[in-house]
């Protein structure tokens, strides 16, 4: 048991970077989630995330698998993304997802292109694509930190407004809540977020850690205050389990990772106490009143 | 709740609120008294949802102006559609979101200020139902619901949108009693409404809206059948051809 669970942490110090990292994400990140969901933009994380990969092949191929210059471009590109779509979209009156469609599936082409071409190996494309826990280094592993206490202090002020404008949001203009400002505000964090995540989990992984513990956390509770401690609570649960699992079968973090919350969210559909499948077939009688 | 009342007029100056060059209310001038109670009446695509939402400050004039006289908070109670229904949340926490005002995004609520909202609740009789989640109420219970939150906010200007719209007998009853309670706090209340009979009955003044003001003024006045024969007159259809509007601004 010991050294199933407590030996490679111990003995590996790459593994209790990418341990706590995921750990600090976990407290952030399935909160965002949680918010995302409500707000029906599940996919938006995502295409944030792959529209990310080539300013982040762009920093690979200046710096190598340098943290800063990954991030900075990643930061760029997942911008011109975010944006460019919403700007196109009302400048040909095309509808935003599907513009955020085709800009995504583009960068994603381009980046995974750059990289090849860059001299990167299979084993680079590897790492950056799914994530690695040879990646975590210092660096990283500070802006994992900072961008996990970050939004939690940004989140406890931003909490009620975040309410208020996804449940009814004219009364929230009407109240002067200005939720027009701290739904900005809530898609900067998104996008921290998914920059710090994407080190450890790779780019196409790094939501998974927000949005699967986050989907699976409305079968557990039925505020939404409860629903962001569950969240988080299988999100910590399935770090470290994923990392485990990573070391153990050597699988890339991100996919483990990603595993193991899905698996989460799996057993929350079947046995989830609120609208969960095992429930429902129990059919147990109806109350009196 | 509290006793004073400040006099809370709405003062209206040739507004002209418009969707695109539009015009959806059409100069518009005239006052809500201080403490009356007046019902916005008129066909389907007159300029009412759109006049509320141009005095609670949502919509901005075109044209004109609305002024308010001294400090006076105002409330809107939108259509019930603007709402999420499936949103996680319990029915005493939607009713602390009355409290906005004085809460803010990160005071703390005060145990007299909880002990409100739950009393709240009681008045519009959703008793017991604080950790009731929303989605699981009826229309008419969630029209209750969004009452007390009403109740809770305070406000000396209370615009409500519709509001015994897809509510039964007895629910509309226990709210109108409420809205007549408010006017006789000395409240400013202004609805939206489209049944006649419930104007004539409880409402001492009515504007008839058609985009133009077609009347406005003592209730039994304003529904003449005459004014009513001209606001069924309203041509729906935008008038694409239409030419700049001559009026002076």
């Amino acid at each position: 048991m010991h050294d199933l669970l407590i030996a490679p942490f111990t003995e590996f110090g790459f593994l209790r970077r990418a341990l706590v990292g995921c750990l600090a994400l976990s407290v952030s990140a399935p909160v965002l989630g949680v918010f995302l969901v409500l707000r029906r933009m599940s996919l938006t994380a995502d295409v944030l995330a792959h529209g990310a990969l080539p300013g982040v092949a762009l920093g690979f191929l200046i710096a190598g698998m340098a943290a800063p210059a990954l991030w900075l471009g990643g930061l760029v590109a997942g911008l011109v993304v975010a944006v460019g779509a919403g700007a196109l979209s009302r400048a040909t009156g095309g509808r935003e997802d599907a513009t955020l469609a085709a800009l995504y599936l583009v960068a994603l082409g381009l980046g995974v292109a750059m990289i090849s071409m860059g001299g990167g190996g299979a084993l680079d494309l590897t790492h950056i694509l799914f994530g690695s826990v040879l990646g975590v280094d210092d660096a990283a592993l500070l802006l994992m930190a900072s961008v996990a206490t970050l939004s939690l202090v940004v989140l406890a002020f931003a909490w009620r407004p975040l309410v208020l404008e996804c449940f009814d949001p004219s009364f929230a203009a009407a109240a002067g809540a200005r939720g027009g400002l701290w739904h900005l505000v809530f898609q900067g964090l998104v996008v921290l977020n998914v920059l710090s995540a994407f080190q450890a989990l790779g780019t196409l992984m790094a939501v998974g850690l927000m949005m699967l513990p986050a989907i699976a956390a409305r079968h557990w509770a039925r505020e939404v205050g409860g629903m962001a401690y569950a969240a988080v609570g299988i999100a910590l649960l399935a770090s470290v389990s994923g990392i485990l699992f990573s070391y153990h079968l050597d699988v890339p973090t991100g996919p483990a990772i990603v595993l193991i919350a899905g698996a989460a969210w799996a057993a929350s559909v079947l046995v989830g106490p609120v609208d969960g499948l095992l429930p429902r077939l129990l059919r147990r009688r109806h109350l009196a009143g | 709740m509290s006793a004073r009342r400040k006099p809370a007029a709405l003062r209206l100056e040739n507004l002209t609120l418009t969707h695109g060059r539009h015009p959806a209310v059409h100069h518009l001038s005239g006052c809500f008294a201080p403490g009356s109670l007046t019902a916005i009446v008129g066909p389907n695509g007159a300029g009412k949802t759109t006049l509320l939402r141009g005095l609670a400050g949502l919509h901005r004039p075109e044209g004109g102006r609305v002024s308010l006289q001294g400090e006076a908070r105002i409330a809107l109670l939108p259509q019930m559609a603007s709402l999420d229904r499936a949103f996680p949340i319990a029915c005493l926490d939607v009713v602390m979101q009355g409290l906005w005002a004085r809460s803010g995004a990160f005071r703390e609520i005060r145990a007299e200020d909880r002990a409100r909202a739950v009393q709240a609740l009681a008045a519009v009789g959703l008793g017991g139902f604080e950790r009731r989640p929303v989605g699981s109420l009826s229309a008419g219970q969630t029209q209750r619901l969004l009452f007390a939150r009403l109740l809770v906010q305070d406000a000396d200007i209370l615009l409500l949108d519709e509001p015994f719209n897809a509510v039964d007998a007895k629910t509309s009853a226990d709210l109108l009693r409420l809205v007549r309670d408010w006017h006789g706090e000395g409240r400013t209340v202004v609805a939206v409404l489209h049944d006649l009979d419930l104007v004539a009955r409880e409402f001492p003044e009515t504007l008839l809206l058609a985009r133009d003001p077609i009347a406005w003024g003592p209730t039994a006045e304003a529904l003449s059948a005459a004014n009513r024969l001209k606001a069924r007159m309203m041509a729906e259809a935008w008038a694409d051809e239409a030419g700049r509007c001559q009026r002076a601004a």
